[in-house]
């Protein structure tokens, strides 16, 4: 069969919509019929061949071209001023799209089997999958997108699916709550975003992402500055902000942990939350070197400040919710220091590692009846020996221990923080980074062998623990293998062998002008031979040079702070050579710091959320006493005024009426004594009259 | 289709239904009820045929041959009279892709509101006699080109409702018929004396060349049919055009309702019963917006251009106060009111915008706001009707009670959020692309997308208080939708869904409208400022 580019649309477009009929079809008829949820689960395997086909074509048959498809979807007519003004949607395949795209509906896949056995027995078990499948539409519809129109359609629809279902079991107040905080939070972030697209959209009167890219690199920027650019990036990475929960508003994802484990898994470890750092990498070509600056400030404190909490959490999914936070900081790092293909590699691995690593903990939170807390947990190793190895792979990846596919990504990461710090001088990032390192690989470990090292806490839950059934396990051991290095590379040292990286996951052509790109981001071309061929290298030699000498000592130090983490972890809480307890009674405020999550909440309720909602008393009662008061103050004088004129037209118009009557017949009476009736007497009146008259007039 | 008048049949229909409404026994509810539906419903076929045979390529709004269903006919004629000369006055109905979009709306929210009255006991007849009066006024605003058949038709609506709610509503309903009532009588004052001021400033040219003073909308729209004395005339050089004009907006901006005019609102949706709610914020606010893209905008465009900010202010104003208002609610009935008052801004900033996608957006947000709020104010009548409350902390938990129905409140309140995908969207997106777009009230466009926050903040947490959470054991035998109540939400939701996800079915009415009056409005500014120089 001929392999054309139209074949590769219609599968992109076949896997988007599947999920979105899985939905339709889930949710009106769940209800009825039992067996739906299998429907829904087959549209998943379905769409995970097809993922895996489009892939496989687009990256061995087009592996350089980036193939977009579009329809009208508005189009406001004869426009004054601009001609024409129309939206398009449609959808956009390059490599990272597809490779993506293949990444979603795996771990979508395998987080629907999951529940399979995990949602058992619950009342709405159709409806869950329901919302999964609307998820997983979206989710595709975010990756795939060509336009930030669209981007943004989607961007709320995977907000309103998140919505969804961390308030799956609404029936509980926190959990209602959790549900609400997410959205909300997140469309402070779309504020900002949408605001960028507004920019854009005015000045280019576009929403699809190559045209943007074309009138920039053209040098048409919006408001005609480079401010006006760095303005765009930021404002466009506050929906990142939202999204990736980053810092400052992050506060949603923990609490979030409130929905089903597996949902934590899909979207609040995997997919969604890297929906952010996805968007920045399509964005990547507008981003200049200012905006570039304060995303990778952001990244950084995002990957600090959430590895600081998840080392005195309690509860196994907060630990895991801070940890994907800090991971996206790490990414979010990644491309602010230019690091862009890493940051994408690394969104890959986490999206398997962190997936398994929810999925395990749901494991054990099922075996465990719903229990939450590590405290109460201990020794499982032995009854969950399936769960306990992923989990531990998982954890592995994730501190970046060599062999694991998070030592490749986080290595190249930190690679790039590392030239980056060469290149420019500011090393925070790449200290930031080695902190964060050491931490992650700490907390992990105190959590794992919090929950199964050691002995039993809770005997009596401990003791009708089980393993879990096949459709769970089967998940985890899907997703533990692919945590493994192999998968990605053959030198389990340097990622940049990998296929992934060496050949089809390069650095985009950059659109931002050169004097607001960073020094080592300017375009240098190359002389490749006599006959003048050119070839245009994106990132300046300077910067490969610098991320090739940065490879051993970063990967020397990475590997040295991730195994003395993992050592710390055993000293404190395997071996116990010092006490937690002590110890943590010692650093008092630091500690009490960490276990309140820096007061994060406390501050945005006492102010934003405290103050929106006076704000909105003071503004009923102004309303109601005010405005309206006005209006019926403004009735009651009318009334008065009535009424005063009433008494008024009474007393004083018809008494005048009245006394002029009476005035009147007074005078009548009066008068009535001139007429007698007498012709003779009449005469004299008259001759009297006319001589006064004649007097008068002389 | 040429010459047939199908614009009067759609608004006097309902007369004829009212006639024989009032020539039936009293104890004829159901054939009362059934008369009622099957004319409405004829009415949802007659916008039907008429988009049919709609020409989307016609402007309309200034130009008399761009009007589409064109009635023209001598309505008023009284010769001789001392100083006036001759008065004339039209019987002149037409269309064009704004009013279009408005009489399709009007008729689907009239026959969903007579599905919602199906419940009402009370003096059946007079209920549906003055039902379907209102149903004609309402549709006469709509369709007229003349100012002074505007205005009779603007006015006629005023007594029905007055009725509706002063009888058949709830227990302070005189008190919020009679505001309503003298709130908007304030408003039509304004309007009244505009009307009567441009009517003694513009002549029209007659077939038979002679001039006479003119009610016609399009006329008093173009500069040269002014004489040089008028009061409100753009010739003379003193005219009193930029306080008529506040005045105008005022009348209109009563019914809209804009902030600090909009107390009477709330108090109406109260008392009133659902079908009456239905109405007063699916239509009868639109009427206010229309108003001043019919009359305000191309007829006083300078002014207009002048005051821009200051309609997008008031727009932003409405849409951050009317959202903060609505978060302090307790009563749902009131809620929504209030979020029909932040929602009714993005329509005034679309506007103020005057750009083709503001605007767009404005009308676009017309129609949707109209379905939406349609549906809102029906989910609170099914819950009132079953509770006898709207106290929103008295709920909880009625998602498992009542999952269906909650269904259908998610797709409300989502679409009220302005979720993608429902219509809502759109043109909540559009309207701010153009008044983005727009300079001069940039500033007041960024604070405004607040709105979209406080929207999405009010409308969730309602959600959570009256759906979510565990249910109260008073309320284990609320019992899901009936069939009638199936009939309204149904039709609702599929256009909230067919709306989102393919807009065009209704924008490519309008895009040909919506681009006349950008460029009548953008022209009409070079136009006067050479008047005023000579």
């Amino acid at each position: 069969m001929h392999i054309t580019e139209s074949l590769l649309v219609k599968i992109a477009l076949v896997t988007l919509f599947l999920p979105l009929i899985g939905f339709i079809v889930t949710l009106l008829f769940g209800k009825r019929i039992k067996w739906l949820y299998w429907f829904e689960n087959s549209i998943l395997i379905i769409i995970f061949f097809l993922s895996a086909v489009l892939t496989y074509l687009k990256l061995t048959n087009f592996t350089d071209q980036t193939i977009i498809s579009e329809f009208q979807w508005i189009n406001l007519g004869n426009v004054p001023f601009l001609k024409t003004f129309t939206i398009e949607l449609g959808i956009m395949l390059d490599n990272v799209t597809v490779i993506m795209v293949l990444a979603v509906t795996i771990v979508s896949m395998v987080v629907h089997i999951f529940s399979v056995g995990y949602m058992k027995g619950d009342k709405r078990y159709n409806r869950y999958f329901s919302y999964l499948g609307l998820f997983t539409f979206s989710m595709l519809g975010i990756v795939l997108t060509h336009n930030l129109l669209m981007m943004y359609i989607f961007w709320e629809l995977v907000g309103i699916s998140s919505y969804l279902l961390i308030g799956f079991w609404y029936e509980k107040k926190t959990v209602s709550d959790a549900a609400k905080k997410a959205f909300l939070v997140n469309r402070i972030g779309d504020i900002g975003m949408f605001l960028g697209i507004l920019i854009l959209v005015t000045t280019f009167n576009t929403f699809s992402f190559d045209k943007i890219f074309y009138q920039i690199s053209l040098g048409n920027l919006p408001f005609g500055t480079e401010f006006g650019l760095t303005l765009v990036g930021v404002l466009l990475f506050c929906g990142a902000i939202g999204k990736s929960a980053q810092f400052p508003l992050h506060v949603w994802l923990p609490d979030a942990m409130e929905g089903p484990t597996p949902v934590s898994a899909l979207i609040h470890a995997a997919t969604m939350v890297a929906a952010g750092v996805y968007f920045l990498i399509r964005i990547f070509p507008i981003l200049s070197g200012d905006a570039l600056l304060i995303i990778a400030t952001i990244g950084a404190l995002s990957a600090f400040i959430p590895a600081t909490i998840a080392v005195t959490q309690n509860d196994i999914k907060k630990v895991l919710a801070y940890s994907t936070i800090s991971q996206l900081g790490y990414m979010v790092m990644a491309i602010g220091v230019g690091a862009y293909t890493f940051a994408f590699f690394h969104l890959i691995t986490h999206a398997f590692f962190k997936a398994c690593l929810f999925l395990g903990s749901g494991s054990v939170i099922n075996a465990m009846h719903h229990e939450q807390d590590m405290r109460n947990m201990g020794g499982l190793r032995k009854k969950m020996p399936i769960t306990y190895v992923t989990f531990l792979i998982a954890s592995l990846a994730l501190s970046g221990i060599p062999l694991t596919s998070g030592f490749l990504s986080k290595d190249g990461i930190l690679v790039g923080t590392f030239a980056f710090g060469s290149l420019t001088g500011n090393w925070w990032f790449a200290a930031t980074g080695f902190l964060v390192a050491f931490l992650t690989a700490f907390y992990m470990f105190r959590a794992i062998i919090l929950t199964f090292h050691g002995k039993p806490r809770d005997k009596k839950k401990y003791d009708k623990v089980k393993e879990s059934s096949f459709v769970m396990a089967m998940p985890l051991v899907v997703l533990s293998i692919l945590s493994l290095s192999f998968w990605y590379s053959l030198n389990p040292f340097n990622p940049e062998e990998s296929k992934l990286l060496s050949s089809w996951i390069k650095p985009p052509e950059i659109s931002v002008p050169q004097n607001a790109r960073y020094e080592f981001m300017k375009t240098e071309t190359e002389k490749v031979n006599e006959v003048n061929l050119k070839e245009e290298i994106i990132y300046s030699s300077a910067y490969t040079e610098a991320i090739h000498h940065a490879h051993y000592p970063t990967l020397f130090t990475s590997a040295t702070l991730a195994f003395l983490g993992i050592l710390f972890a055993f000293i404190l809480y395997q071996w116990k050579f010092i006490d937690p307890d002590k110890l943590a009674n010692k650093l008092k405020p630091v500690y009490l710091l960490s276990f309140n999550k820096w007061y994060f909440d406390e501050i945005y309720y006492a102010t934003l959320v405290a103050g929106t909602i006076g704000l909105s008393r003071v503004i009923n009662f102004f309303d109601n006493k005010i405005v309206d008061g006005i209006v019926n103050g403004s009735a009651s004088v009318t009334r008065y005024l009535s009424a005063f004129t009433g008494k008024f037209d009474n007393i004083v118009v018809d008494g005048f009426v009245n006394m002029t009557a009476y005035l009147s017949g007074l005078l009548g009476l009066f008068f009535r004594r001139f007429q007698t009736g007498k012709v003779q007497s009449y005469l004299m009146f008259v001759i009297f009259s006319i001589i006064i008259l004649l007097y008068i007039f002389k | 289709m040429e010459n047939f008048p199908i614009l009067s049949l759609l608004i006097f229909l309902p007369i004829i239904g009212m006639v024989l409404i009032l020539a039936l026994p009293k104890d004829k509810d159901k054939t009362i009820k059934w008369l009622t539906l099957v004319i409405t419903g004829i009415q949802v076929i007659l916008a039907v045929i008429i988009l049919f045979f709609f020409n989307f390529s016609l402007g309309g709004i200034n130009d008399p041959s761009s009007f589409q269903f064109v009635e023209k006919l001598r309505w008023i004629e009284i010769s001789g009279l001392a100083w006036v000369g001759k008065i004339k006055i039209d019987y002149f109905l037409g269309i064009d892709g704004i009013s279009v979009v408005l009489i399709l709306l009007t008729t689907i929210v009239t026959f969903i509101a007579t599905l919602a009255s199906w419940n009402i006991s009370k003096s059946l007849k007079g209920y549906f006699a003055l039902f379907l009066l209102l149903d004609t006024a309402m549709l006469g605003v709509f369709v007229s080109l003349d100012f002074f058949l505007f205005y009779v038709f603007w006015e006629l609506m005023l007594l029905p409702m007055y009725f509706l709610i002063g009888v058949w509503g709830g227990p302070r309903r005189e008190y919020a018929a009679i505001k309503f009532f003298l709130y908007t009588l304030l408003g039509s004052i304004f309007i009244l004396l505009v009307m009567i001021g441009l009517y003694f400033s513009a002549t029209e040219t007659l077939v038979d060349g002679s001039k006479v003073f003119t009610f016609n909308l399009l006329a008093l729209m173009d500069p040269a049919n002014y004489n040089v004395t008028g009061i409100l005339s753009p010739l003379n050089p003193n005219n009193l055009r930029f306080i008529a004009y506040i005045a105008l907006f005022i009348g209109f901006a009563i019914k809209i309702p804009m902030f600090p005019f909009h107390t009477w609102l709330p108090d109406a949706h109260v008392e009133a019963p659902t079908a009456i709610s239905v109405i007063l914020a699916g239509i009868l606010l639109k009427m206010g917006t229309y108003g001043i893209l019919r009359i305000s905008f191309p007829i006083f465009p300078e002014i207009t251009q002048q005051l821009a900010w200051y309609i997008g202010l008031f727009g932003l104003i409405n849409i951050i106060y009317g959202a903060l208002a609505a978060m302090a609610q307790k009563d749902f009935k009131r809620l929504i009111a209030y979020s029909s008052v932040s929602h009714m801004g993005y329509v005034l900033l679309g506007m103020a915008s005057l750009s083709t996608a503001g605007i767009t957006g404005a009308v676009l947000q017309m129609f949707n706001h109209g379905i939406i709020t349609a549906m809102l104010f029906i989910i609170v009548g099914i819950i009132y009707d079953r509770t006898h409350t709207r106290e929103i902390n008295a709920f909880g938990g009625l998602a498992n009670q009542m999952p269906v129905y909650t269904g259908f409140v998610m797709v409300a309140f989502f679409a009220a959020i302005g979720l993608p995908g429902l219509s809502g969207f759109i043109s909540e997106v559009l309207v701010f692309v153009g008044a983005f777009g727009n300079e001069l009230i940039r500033v007041l466009t960024i604070i405004a997308t607040l709105g979209i926050l406080l929207g999405a903040g009010y409308m969730l947490w309602a959600f959570q208080r009256i759906y979510l959470g565990t249910l109260k054991d008073k309320w284990k035998e609320l019992t899901d939708l009936t069939f009638i109540e199936y009939c309204m939400l149904v039709p609702l939701t599929i256009i909230i869904i067919v709306l989102g996800v393919y807009p065009s079915v209704i924008l490519q009415f309008m895009s040909a409208s919506v681009n006349a009056i950008v460029k009548f409005m953008a022209n009409a500014n070079i136009i006067h400022s050479s008047i005023s120089t000579f």
